[in-house]
């Protein structure tokens, strides 16, 4: 497992970098917030993002895609994290294009994947139903009628549910709330009679939303593979976008701890640089190791997803090795960085507020430190 | 592209020489997992346990494979960094024991190489190679351990000889070591920094002594050394007059990244190759705890997990400091960040197994105890020292604060 870029992923990395720098700063999250934009994206970056071809990077080229692979979007991630971007680059092209080209029929995926890779068409991905990450809690039905099936249930935390045309949704054709076997995932119009998505405002100010099904009526192939899905099979889905989202987080701490140290090394108190303090050095030291450890463990994982030997198990570990590792992380860099700055750190008016508050809803999406170290545990046989 | 082609197959051939060699003459016994007393030291009074081990040095230094990438023309085996990469991966997939362990090869070598002029090479290097001269460090002293750079032991020179008058303390193994390099002060009207010398020394000299400390441990791996008059030709200090603390820092950087590596056997959660119950914290907690399918006690489980995912995430990260260390030469600022978090995480590991064992973990001697629950008691105590020696946690965290991070001189605050 390479654990250093390419020069590939090297020229990427810069172009992504300078593209964000310079169009997509985090002066753009501030605007869409005090417009209350429900969209929680800027249409024209996203365009521009359309065009750079980051949404196709993950989609085989016969459907349109640059089948560039993992490694690449997570490095693209990594740089959007630096400037808190936000585009529907996590829930439609992390999430939802993976979950309808792992699962798919080629029919699915030929109706579906050119138009994610052309920008056309956004998604989200509903499967949470409690406040907290817990896949094996799906409540939410989907009934066999006819040639049909009708959902009924209810999903929170659903990422772009507001400017979504299409929905996700994980829903039970079997068995019990709680149970690993049973669940399908169906693609769901949001249009449609009985869908109905409640925008809830989240710290980060991302677009997410509350979603509602009654009596949702979906034909037999909205079902993803027309068949129920395996737990290593939806694992696998959420694994990659567990690394994936690792990958934002990284660039987001990164960026909050350098801000941090730049602070350190220009704000005067008693007569001396504030960076001069052994308090405050070895406190930055400290927070150095713990990044590095993540670098590592988010390029190992990004890496792995792209290594066709890799078994689930082997894929499921370092995922969660890598979502654990930058949960403690990014909640110790945040922390850190509004304490560093001092008071000026609780204003709004200065940017590192945002970097704390998109920290604390990454570590929640997808299974926060508790759930990734447990989780780590039982597949380490412990 | 066609080069690049050739030079893969280049590799490949190495490795299908390296293995069936390996095959051909690394002996059976070597072959199982490492005990503490064979591990093979070198040096004039050299003890081998195992006959095997003898044979196994000799045949390895031979080749020059005991220190693979060292030029051949001072007996180093003159591997490509991959080659010596290949060497490793062929080595470890038969568990071959490292044939020869020693400062010479961690410490001292590398810097020789890069500093030393060629008679001191010439001499020295190929020595260190066969593992026919043990040596010792001479850096701390009783009262420069953190502040190593006001170190007080002195050397003046009279005809084409330095006297050197002081004490070292600390002195891994002075006690066996046939030879010492040492830091000694050659200017005292300098600032500290630049008044230091390199030099190397024979321990039979005239005016040496020795004399082991006990630690918490029981153990005596470390000795206080004395300097009585002791006559130093001239000829055997290594660079420049004064310019000592270039190389003293260079070689440090080569210890931390040794001593990293104590951390590194956590990624298996394992003491270096025991198959007992105690060869990782999970068996243990486990084992003495009577579980089957997982950790009873939830809030240990989750402290061991939070332990693993470091040491996996650590080891990562050493394999990427090689990685990126390809295009640089040899160790750099990062090393102080490996030492650092290397030596915390071993320590974690230790304070964790006693943990999961319980009142087993703390037997002293005697009985009531397994052989292994009792050398867990003593490397638990020995684990202590890892955070001290090689430059004490703190030290690796100001050099990360300085050097990689470039924060502001703490000294600041006096001089203004």
């Amino acid at each position: 497992m390479p654990l250093v870029l390419n020069e590939d992923q090297q020229m990427l990395q810069d172009s992504a970098k300078n593209f964000c720098q310079q169009h997509a700063p985090i002066a753009v999250l501030r605007r869409l917030r005090d417009e209350d934009n429900p969209r929680g994206f800027d249409q024209d970056i996203w365009q521009q993002i359309v065009e750079l071809g980051w949404t196709g990077m993950t989609i085989p080229e016969s459907f349109g895609g640059f089948d560039f692979g993992f490694s690449g979007l997570g490095v693209v991630l990594e740089q959007t994290g630096r400037t808190l971007l936000s585009s529907p680059l996590i829930a439609t092209v992390l999430l939802s294009a993976t979950a309808i080209n792992k699962l798919g029929t080629d029919s699915q995926k030929a109706e579906l994947l050119p138009k994610i890779a052309a920008g056309e068409l956004l998604l989200a991905f509903a499967i949470d139903e409690l406040p907290v990450h817990k896949p094996s809690h799906i409540a939410a039905t989907a009934v066999k009628q006819g040639n049909d099936f009708v959902l009924n249930g209810s999903k929170t935390f659903v990422l772009d549910s507001p400017v979504a045309e299409k929905i996700l949704v994980v829903a039970r054709t079997s068995g019990e709330t709680g149970d690993l076997a049973g669940r399908s995932v169906f693609v769901v119009d949001a249009k449609q009679t009985g869908v109905e998505v409640t925008r809830t405002k989240m710290v980060d100010s991302r677009s997410c939303g509350k979603l509602t099904l009654n009596d949702v009526i979906v034909s037999a192939d909205s079902q993803l593979g027309t068949a129920e899905v395996t737990d290593s099979s939806l694992n696998r889905i959420l694994d990659i976008a567990r690394v994936g989202l690792a990958a934002e987080m990284l660039g987001s701490a990164l960026e909050a701890f350098e801000r941090t140290l730049e602070y350190l090394k220009q704000r005067e108190q008693f007569g001396v640089l504030i960076g001069s303090f052994q308090a405050l050095q070895h406190r930055a030291a400290i927070m150095y190791s713990e990044l590095e450890l993540c670098r590592s463990a988010v390029r190992a994982a990004l890496s792995a997803l792209d290594e066709q030997d890799k078994t689930d198990l082997e894929i499921a570990r370092l995922a969660s090795m890598a979502k654990a590792k930058l949960c403690e992380t990014a909640e110790l860099v945040s922390n850190e960085a509004v304490q560093m700055h001092g008071g000026i750190g609780m204003t709004d008016e200065f940017d590192i507020g945002f970097y704390l508050k998109r920290a604390r809803v990454a570590q929640q999406f997808l299974g926060d430190v508790n759930f990734h170290r447990n989780r780590y545990a039982t597949l380490s046989g412990f | 592209m066609r080069e690049k082609e050739s030079s893969v197959s280049a590799l490949e051939s190495f490795r299908e020489s390296t293995r069936s060699w390996l095959e051909e003459n690394c002996p059976p016994s070597i072959r199982t997992p490492m005990v503490q007393d064979e591990i093979v030291w070198g040096g004039c009074n050299a003890e081998f346990k195992n006959p095997e081990s003898k044979l196994w040095l000799e045949r390895m230094a031979e080749k020059g494979w005991t220190c693979p990438t060292w030029p051949q023309e001072y007996g180093g085996g003159g591997l490509s960094k991959d080659e010596s990469i290949i060497l490793s991966q062929e080595l470890a997939r038969i568990n071959a024991r490292p044939a020869l362990t020693s400062f010479g090869i961690s410490m001292l070598g590398p810097v020789l190489l890069q500093y030393g002029n060629h008679e001191q090479k010439a001499e020295h290097i190929p020595k260190i190679v066969r593992g026919e001269i043990r040596w010792c460090q001479g850096y701390s002293e009783p009262g420069s351990g953190s502040d190593l750079a006001s170190l007080k032991t002195r050397a003046e020179l009279e005809g084409d000889h330095y006297i050197i008058n002081g004490s070292k303390v600390w002195t891994s193994y002075a006690d066996k070591a046939d030879w010492i390099f040492c830091l000694v002060r050659t200017d005292f009207e300098v600032p500290k920094h630049s008044g230091i010398s390199f030099i190397l020394f024979d321990m039979a000299s005239e005016g040496v002594s020795t004399k082991p400390i006990q630690l918490i441990s029981g153990s005596s791996p470390f000795c206080e050394t004395f300097f009585d008059d002791v006559r130093v030709p001239a000829s055997n200090l290594v660079g420049q007059l004064n310019d000592g603390w270039t190389i003293a820092k260079r070689l440090l950087q080569h210890e931390r990244t040794m001593i990293s590596g104590f951390g590194l056997a956590g990624s298996q959660g394992d003491r270096g190759g025991t198959t007992s119950t105690t060869a990782s914290l999970e068996k243990a907690a486990m084992h003495y705890r009577g579980d089957e399918e997982q950790i009873s006690d939830p809030v240990l489980r989750d402290q061991i997990a939070q332990f693993k995912i470091d040491s996996e995430a650590f080891a990562f990260t050493s394999q990427r400091s090689i990685e990126e260390s390809k295009q640089a030469q040899g160790p750099n600022a990062t090393s102080s960040m490996l030492k650092y978090y290397g030596c915390e995480l071993n320590k974690r590991r230790y304070e964790l197994l006693l943990q999961a064992i319980g009142s087993q973990s703390l037997g002293w001697e005697g009985d009531g105890f397994s052989d292994d629950e009792l050398q867990i008691a003593r490397e638990w105590l020995r684990s202590k020292a890892n955070s001290i020696e090689g430059g004490t946690a703190e030290v690796q965290l100001n050099i990360v604060a300085k050097r990689v991070l470039g924060l502001p001189d703490m000294l600041s605050l006096v001089s203004k």
